[in-house]
Order: structure tokens, then sequence, then C-alpha cells
């Protein structure tokens, strides 16, 4: 326990310098604190173990590895990554690949209209709101949402979101320094990238809309894909989230 | 494209928890961009496993897809997931 903690505590000491969180980091003796910490901390792994895998199908889709790290500091937004890379790697254009990319990211903008209305006290000041939307993903928006005072929903953000990301760079770069050294069709990487993209499927397949959407868009996809460029019928298959406007 | 795809990924966040603050937008709107991942994953999965460039294929990728879709489907962890697929594509290929 003690140990899976120090990091948190070394990284709240540097945040404090610049963001002045360290009284949030401080009462860890706090169980409700403790446990809010060692989920973020626990996902934070998981996520890097992911990160692993962006690393390598990255980097045996023809990237290098600098472009690999650079896609994981500055987008931030995993799905949308391996997205990106996975259009590139198969020969699309950078258009193409950007779009589908761009699709998946805009999902963060329904997180960030989730959080805004705790955005101030979480994160105070107008450039301190605009560092934190760099933190705005999938996960740092389910642990803050999921907590009840709005002092445990910041730590949970900023636990989160930093946490994650350290990780996330890390595994990052792990998995591309791997990937370079290896064969990727040998080892059946190829298949790294669909079978990532099953996993986080998966969830939105619970709602009868998501498993709507989630067949029209394989199948417009399979559909266009002899007679567009590729990447282009991933941007057509965007378009089965029309069904959404059914059944209001 | 990486600089283009960064600056747009942090708009979309900035425009979301800064800009727009707390105002309402109709629920169509929600729903819809709530389902993108559902259609653009599944699409993605579609063409990674059964094309290369413009055709269909079927090759050695599909006995990675089905081993995904059930360990996916047994809650194994992401990684798991990745190496088994990995393994029967390999597998096959090496047959």
């Amino acid at each position: 326990m003690t140990r899976g903690l120090a990091p948190t505590k070394c990284c709240a000491e540097f945040f404090s310098e610049f963001f002045g969180v360290r009284r949030f980091f401080a009462p860890l003796a706090e169980p409700a604190v403790r446990r809010v910490v060692v989920a973020s901390l626990t996902l934070g792994g998981a996520v890097g173990v992911f990160a692993l895998s962006f690393g390598v199908a990255s980097v045996s889709a023809g990237a290098s590895v600098w472009q690999t790290c650079a896609l994981s500091l500055f987008v931030f937004t995993g799905a949308s990554q391996f997205s990106a890379m996975s259009v590139v790697g198969a020969g699309g254009s950078v258009l193409a690949a950007f779009g589908g990319a761009a699709l998946l990211a805009a999902r963060n903008f329904v997180y960030g209209l989730a959080l805004s209305s705790s955005a101030k006290s979480m994160a105070g000041s107008l450039p301190r709101r605009l560092f934190a939307a760099h933190f705005v993903i999938d996960e740092t928006t389910a642990l803050a949402l999921a907590q009840e005072s709005p002092r445990l929903r910041k730590i949970a953000f900023w636990t989160t979101g930093i946490g994650l990301f350290s990780f996330w760079n890390l595994g990052t770069l792990i998995g591309a320094l791997a990937g370079n050294a290896i064969d990727p069709q040998k080892f059946g990487l190829d298949i790294a990238f669909p079978a990532a993209f099953i996993v986080m499927l998966l969830p939105h397949l619970r709602s009868k809309l998501g498993r709507q959407a989630a067949a029209l868009g394989g199948a417009l996809c399979l559909i266009s894909i002899s007679f567009f460029p590729v990447g282009i019928p991933i941007l057509i298959a965007a378009c089965a989230v029309l069904i959404g406007l059914r059944n209001d | 494209m990486i600089i283009a795809l960064a600056a747009t990924a942090y708009l979309f966040k900035v425009f979301g928890l800064v800009v727009l603050g707390s105002r309402q937008l109709p629920k169509v709107f929600d729903r819809c961009l709530g389902l993108i991942p559902a259609a653009l994953l599944a699409a993605l999965v579609a063409k990674d496993t059964f094309s290369i460039g413009q055709s269909l294929v079927i090759d050695a990728r599909v006995a990675g897809f089905v081993v995904a879709i059930i360990a996916a489907w047994r809650r194994a962890p992401l990684i798991v997931v990745v190496v088994l697929a990995a393994g029967a594509t390999a597998l096959v290929r090496a047959i």
C-alpha cells in the first residue's frame, strides 16, 4: 500500500509548487481520499500496460519512436491515437487518419461539458482550467463524476489525470522501443489494433442504440472499403451515429 | 498530422470544459456524440481484420479476431486480449 502511494506524494509535491494542490494530497490518511487515490493509481497502471500495446502497434504501423511519443504526450486520447495510427499504417491519407481520430476525440467535448459545472472548484482560475482541459478523458471524467463531494472530485480528477498521463507516456515509450526491435507480422501484431478496439467497443454495446450503431458502422465500413481510399470508409461509418436521431 | 490532431483533441476538451460552461445542449446532439465510439470502433475492427488497403481479405487475422472477441467477452484485461489475439494470428501464420 505505502509503496503504491509513494509516487502520488512525489507528484503532489511537484505540482503543489505550481497549482497549489498540496493541501488536497496531505490527508492521505483519510480512508475516502485513500480509496480515490488507490483507484486512480490502479487505473493508471492498467492504462500504462495499454500504452505499451499502443507503442508497439504504432511503431509496427510505421511511425517513428518520437512520433509515437508525441501522439501520447500531446493528443493524449487513447482511441484517437490508435485510430490515427491504424489508418496511417494501412496506407491511408493523413486527412482520413485525422478525420477519424478527430471524431473519436469529439466525445471529450461531452466529458468537458459533464465536468464543467465542477471545473471552477477542480481547477480554479482560467489558466488552470485551460491546463486541466488536457486531462479531460474517459477515465478522469468517470472517476471525478463518481465522487460525491467537490473536494473528492478534485482529488480524483488530478490524481487520475496526472497519474494516467505519466503511465500512458512511459508505457508508450517502452512499447515503441520494444516494437522497433521485432517483426510485427511474425508475432501477429497486426491484430493488436483490432483486438484493442474490440475491448474498447464492448462497453458501448450495452445499450441497444450502441449495438445498432456498431453493427451499422461496421457494415458501412466493410461495404465501402473496396470503393473508397483507405481511411474514408471509417468516416462513412461515422454516419451510423445518425440513428441516434430516432426515438426521441 | 500529429500537431493538427493534438490541437483538435485539445480544442474539444477546452470547448466542453471551459468555453461552453454549463450551457445545456439538445439531448439528441448528446446521444449522437455518444454513439461515435460504437460506430467508429466497430468500423476500425472491420477494416483492420478484413482488409488490406482497398481489398477485402480473409487471412490469419480472423483467428486473432475470434480469439479477441472471446477473450474480451470473458472480461480479460486489454493486454491479455491483445497478446492472445496476436498469439493466435502468429500461430495460424506459422502453420
